[in-house]
């Protein structure tokens, strides 16, 4: 007989799913079960998509998944238990391993490392509740912590000392940090005008603040009149591939396919990251409303909004925020006494950064590994379980608020022809007052640098970690760039999800760019050969070049080539970006130290 | 009943039917390639029955799985087909214009109502219903089996019930719908093509056929008896009786493979000669006088192999066999040769021409063009013929190019083997993935998935019988007893035992099997013995 599930993992499926029915799906064995049963592989298919949150309840309860769970989650769902156990071993937030129901995970990131957190990590010592951890999407209030802490509940650490990971490992969980930006308050804000400034948790305050009423003005609009308003608008993704959102939102709108649905990505784990996070947890119902009026545009009934699992107070946020929508008519069978439907679900990730590529995160919503598909067919019509399918970003669909509200032509006159609307911008590192700042497109570089004060530690810029690391570093030179599209595009840099990350001149970049290639490794899903070998090598070669040894740029080269050529997603295309920009600039390579 | 021996679908049919009947096959774990184009078509939409007494990792992917009792399966096909009818769900136009005797079927199955075929098989009634009504009002629809249908007493009838329910429905002869007996090996197809049943000349062709044998005789220059020859078992009879006194097998493994297997090994101990050309020392080769070490069918020789869905491959070689072992083609052509009959040594490719002479299914196969389409579907009669697809589209013409078929009433007859308070469990047999027949191929290589060497039971009856897994236990049939490890396993009911068929050395369960065999087929009863289990004493 195979292994069985403990009463506590039992209850925590349970719990997520409901009671079992027959024995053939984890019930107690009645008589008639010895003659029948039914579903078979279309209860499987049907029950997919709540693999991955069964995992997380098994998770999150006890601490981690023993093979009796997830044989019982598989009964339960009909999923052949190899598969599951394919999908259990992607995620790095799920344990296979029995391990202590406290863990912590200390970012050594490339903003969190040089400020604590490698340190910490070895203060901590070799212990199996500490982690190290990618970017933790904390950056402004560096070091940060995750903790996984089975049954209570995960928590973050901000600004962490070992002390406080002890504390959390050991005993209570530490308020969580309130959500602000360096410029609360200001009234030419846009996105961010209610962060830090009203309750997020009120959707009475949301309201007398101009809330719901650009949801009221959609569905005077109807489907074809935001279009419209969009696409006047040239409202761009503010993800990193910057598509333009009214031909994603027309296709889907257009398509004769039903059902179809809705994804916000709030998978945000591009390190250096943090604006959609400030945006949840300070201003959820905005988010809520967006996806309320995206959703009712392109005629999907169902919206997922999927957010990374290191987000544990913006998933709180936007879960009491869904609640209190729903409650008031703002979500559901018939939205604002529309007569049209529509509701959200929540999906949490698994801690993986591969699943903010668009089509890994559908099939890490349906219940597959997060591995990115091949595209063409692309997601608008051949996107989440198969059918057409609008992505967008946070930043982006909280964009749609203004446009519908103001119009596409006065959205249109923010910023430049081709970059319009307020952008935000992830200010961390070497800066006076790190933070999301929101500004519109065309500030320049150096401009945005004094906004958060100007450059800290030695006072002199070694180099600007720009878009992320899957960006580009660059220099002095580019700090007249003014933050643009198009201006990114000419002068060889990107915007990418609007990570300004700051270096101050005595910076190690040999490490940052290990740690850089390091994350790649790590993060790469291993199903294409070029990325999974690719990322390896360029990690080992960072090593031997971090170790003293020369810069071997033939190699590096080569493997970036294969990488950019072959990888089946963005992942590999990128992985070696940001190193060489760094070579460029003379912050590693053999005429570096 | 409907010609020649063969599936009349193609794998393709069943990648885009909307109705699959899979009866007494665990087709996952005993024909994983047939299963894969099996799932392509449940994936594609396609309603998945399976009738088997145990819950297979076949039936796990079923919409629906039916835990009939064991021989049990012409009282489903009958209440399945009693209900089609009485539903007014029978395609009265085809059986009108391609069958004839309905009236008498539809009146031997009348007494099978829901309320009895539920109370015989033990499933309930509204799930045969709902079976019922799948079936017949299903645009495309195809009913599959292997040997949980052919290792009866009854075997024949069993296939008949079903092809029953196919005329019923006029669920063959159309692209998608058919009649498929999965077939065990790459080749199984391939030896009734060529002749290997008793009553069968290559292609099909009736030794009782003058005109057929007349062209055999003419090609060959000797005549060809019109008698029938025997199938194994009454093979085995002869042999017991004397009248039979010399044996020649030829890749079989008859001392382990047949049911009651240490009367089997007593008779082929007592002949006067035995001949055994096999590419493994089996159990049968060393009971023999002489062993020829033959070459492997795969890579050591050139020749053909048919499929289930009659396709004809070639095969190539591609190396030498070890040491003295020669091809079975030159074993025989020198055997020939010894006894004073100046064969030659054709090649594979001379012998396979004179069979197109010979075979009209195989007339347009030549190696040319088998080489070229990587494979070709009999009948295809001419070198311009594309090959056929599904059998009996003829049913479906008018006028019809062939005679009306019969609905054959199947009445229903228990096992032979009865339940009784001394034995009162039903051990049944079957496969594994990982694991071959009599394990002579597979059982000297390991696997990841090899399971215990075991007798299984439900988990209830473990605990009824006061048995802890793993723990040794007699399983005693009227015929023989055998000792053997207990496992429990959920797959299996109350009163249900099974035994893989692999592991003859340790754990012979055709000691245990039940001897009477189908009348026409020649198949014993290996899915019902009636055994009880106990400790070891």
């Amino acid at each position: 007989m195979s292994a069985v599930p403990t009463p506590a993992e039992r209850e925590a499926v349970d719990d997520l799913l409901g009671p079992p029915g027959s024995s053939w799906e984890g019930g107690t064995i009645r008589s008639g079960d010895l003659r029948v049963a039914f579903g078979g592989y279309r209860r499987s298919v049907e029950n997919r998509h709540m693999l991955l949150p069964a995992l997380h309840a098994v998770q999150a309860r006890v601490g981690w998944i023993s093979k009796g769970a997830l044989n019982y989650v598989c009964e339960r769902l009909g999923v052949p238990p190899a598969e599951a156990y394919g999908v259990a071993g992607f995620y790095a937030l799920l344990a296979l391993e029995e391990r202590p129901p406290r863990v912590a995970h200390v970012c050594d990131d490339v903003a969190c490392g040089p400020v604590g957190g490698v340190a910490m990590l070895e203060e901590l010592g070799d212990r199996p509740d500490v982690h190290a951890s990618p970017c933790l999407g904390q950056c402004d209030r560096a070091p940060a912590v995750f903790v996984q802490r089975a049954p209570e509940g995960d928590t973050v650490l901000v600004g962490a000392t070992p002390d406080q990971v002890m504390e959390a490992l050991g005993g209570d969980a530490p308020h969580q940090p309130e959500v602000a930006v360096p410029q609360s308050g200001d009234p030419s804000l846009r996105l961010l005008r209610r962060v830090g400034v009203v309750n997020p948790t009120s959707l009475d305050e949301y309201r007398a603040t101009g809330g719901y009423q650009a949801l009221r003005k959609a569905l005077e609009l109807g489907s074809d009149g935001v279009i419209a308003e969009i696409r006047t608008a040239n409202l761009r993704g503010r993800g990193g591939a910057a598509f333009p959102m009214g031909i994603k939102w027309d296709g889907v709108a257009r398509s004769p396919v039903n059902p179809r649905y809705l994804i916000c990505n709030a998978d945000e784990s591009e390190p250096g990251t943090f604006k959609d996070r400030v945006l949840m947890e300070g201003d959820p119902f905005a988010l809520i409303e967006s996806m309320t009026i995206a959703g009712l545009t392109i005629g999907a009934e169902l919206g997922f909004l999927y957010i990374r699992a290191e987000y544990p107070l913006a998933m709180a946020c936007l879960e009491e925020a869904a609640a209190a929508a729903r409650a008031a008519g703002l979500l559901g069978e018939d939205v604002a006494g529309s007569g049209r439907s529509f509701d959200i679900e929540i999906r949490r990730g698994g801690g993986a950064y591969i699943c903010g590529e668009e089509t890994a995160l559908m099939n890490s919503i349906e219940g597959k590994r997060g591995e990115p598909r091949n595209k063409p067919p692309f997601p608008t019509q051949v996107g989440l379980f198969g059918r057409p399918t609008v992505i967008n970003n946070v930043e982006t669909l909280v964009n749609v608020l203004d446009i519908v509200l103001t119009g596409g032509d006065a959205f249109a006159r923010i910023g430049t022809a081709e970059s319009t609307g307020p952008k935000l911008f992830c200010l961390a590192g070497a800066v006076a007052r790190p933070g999301v700042y929101e500004v519109d497109f065309g500030e320049t570089l150096g401009g945005l640098i004094e906004l958060a004060g100007g450059i800290t530690g030695t006072g002199e810029l070694g180099a600007v970690m720009l878009g992320g690391a899957a960006g580009v570093f660059v220099g002095e030179e580019h700090l007249d760039m003014p933050l643009t599209f198009e201006d990114s595009r000419v002068r060889n840099a990107t915007l990418g999800s609007g990570v300004i990350l700051v270096f101050d001149h005595a910076t190690d970049f040999r490490s940052v760019a290990r740690r850089i290639a390091r994350f790649f490794r790590d993060e790469s899903c291993g199903q294409c050969v070029p990325c999974r070998v690719g990322t390896v090598r360029q990690e080992e070669l960072l090593a031997r070049h971090l170790g003293g040894g020369p810069f071997e740029e033939e190699l590096f080269d080569d493997i970036a080539r294969v990488m950019m050529d072959a990888s089946i997603c963005g992942l590999g295309h990128t992985a070696s970006t940001a190193i060489r920009s760094a070579v460029d600039l003379g912050l590693l390579g053999n005429g570096h130290g | 009943m409907l010609g020649v021996g063969g599936g009349t679908s193609s794998y393709q049919e069943i990648e885009t039917t909307d109705a699959i009947l899979l009866w007494g096959s665990n087709a996952r774990e005993a024909h994983p390639i047939f299963f894969h184009h099996l799932m392509k078509g449940v994936r594609n939409g396609a309603t998945l029955y399976t009738v088997d007494p145990r819950r297979t990792t076949s039936a796990m992917w079923a919409d629906v799985w039916l835990g009939i009792d064991v021989g049990s399966d012409i009282a489903l096909a009958n209440t399945l087909g009693r209900e089609i009818i009485v539903s007014g769900l029978h395609n009265r136009a085809f059986i009108d214009h391609a069958t004839f005797g309905f009236d008498d079927y539809a009146e031997a199955v009348e007494p099978w109502t829901l309320e009895r075929g539920a109370e015989v098989t033990g499933v309930p009634a509204a799930v045969i219903r709902r079976m019922a009504h799948d079936y017949a009002t299903a645009e495309q629809a195809q009913i599959c089996w292997t040997l949980g249908i052919t290792e009866h007493h009854n075997a024949t009838d069993n296939v008949l019930a079903l092809i029953n329910l196919a005329l019923l429905t006029g669920h063959v002869g159309r692209y998608g719908s058919g009649l498929v007996p999965i077939r065990g090996q790459n080749n199984v197809q391939g030896g009734g093509d060529m002749g290997a049943l008793p009553n069968k000349l290559p292609g099909f062709q009736d030794v009782a056929d003058p005109v057929s044998r007349g062209k055999f005789e003419a090609l060959w220059g000797r005549s060809v008896p019109q008698q029938p020859g025997k199938h194994i078992s009454l093979m085995l009879e002869a042999m017991e009786t004397g009248e039979i006194t010399a044996l020649y097998v030829i890749g079989e493994n008859p001392a382990q493979s047949e049911a009651r297997s240490d009367h089997v090994r007593g008779i082929l101990s007592g002949l006067e000669f035995m001949l055994v050309q096999d590419m493994f020392m089996t159990r049968t080769a060393e009971l023999a006088d002489v062993v020829f070490p033959a070459a492997a069918g795969w890579a050591e020789s050139e020749g053909t192999v048919t499929s289930s869905e009659r396709r004809v491959q070639r095969v190539r070689k591609a190396l030498d066999p070890p040491g003295s072992a020669r091809d079975d083609l030159d074993i025989i052509s020198a055997l020939a040769d010894q006894m004073g009959h100046g064969w030659g040594y054709p090649t594979a490719e001379e012998l396979w021409d004179e069979l197109r002479s010979l075979s009209p299914l195989h007339a347009g196969m030549s190696y040319r063009r088998l080489d070229e389409s990587g494979g070709l579907q009999w009948p295809c009669p001419d070198e311009d013929h594309p090959g056929t697809l599904f059998l009996h589209g003829g049913l479906w013409e008018d006028p019809m190019p062939r005679d009306q078929v019969p609905f054959m009433p199947t009445p229903w007859v228990p096992p032979v083997d009865e339940l009784t308070d001394d034995y009162p469990i039903r051990l049944t047999t079957g496969r594994r993935l990982d694991s071959y027949n009599t394990g002579v191929q597979s059982g000297g290589y390991g696997s990841p998935l090899r399971a215990k060497v075991a007798v299984e039971v439900a988990p209830e009856d473990g605990a009824t019988l006061g048995l802890s897994e793993g723990q040794q236990v007699s399983v005693t049939s009227r015929r023989g007893s055998i000792d053997v490890p207990v496992y429990f396993h959920r797959s299996l009911r109350p009163g249900l035992a099974f035994m893989a068929v692999h592991d003859p050395d340790e754990a012979d369960v055709n000691l245990l099997t039940v001897d009477v065999w189908d009348p026409k087929s020649g198949t014993a009863e290996f899915k019902a013995t009636a055994v009880r289990i106990g400790p070891v004493v």
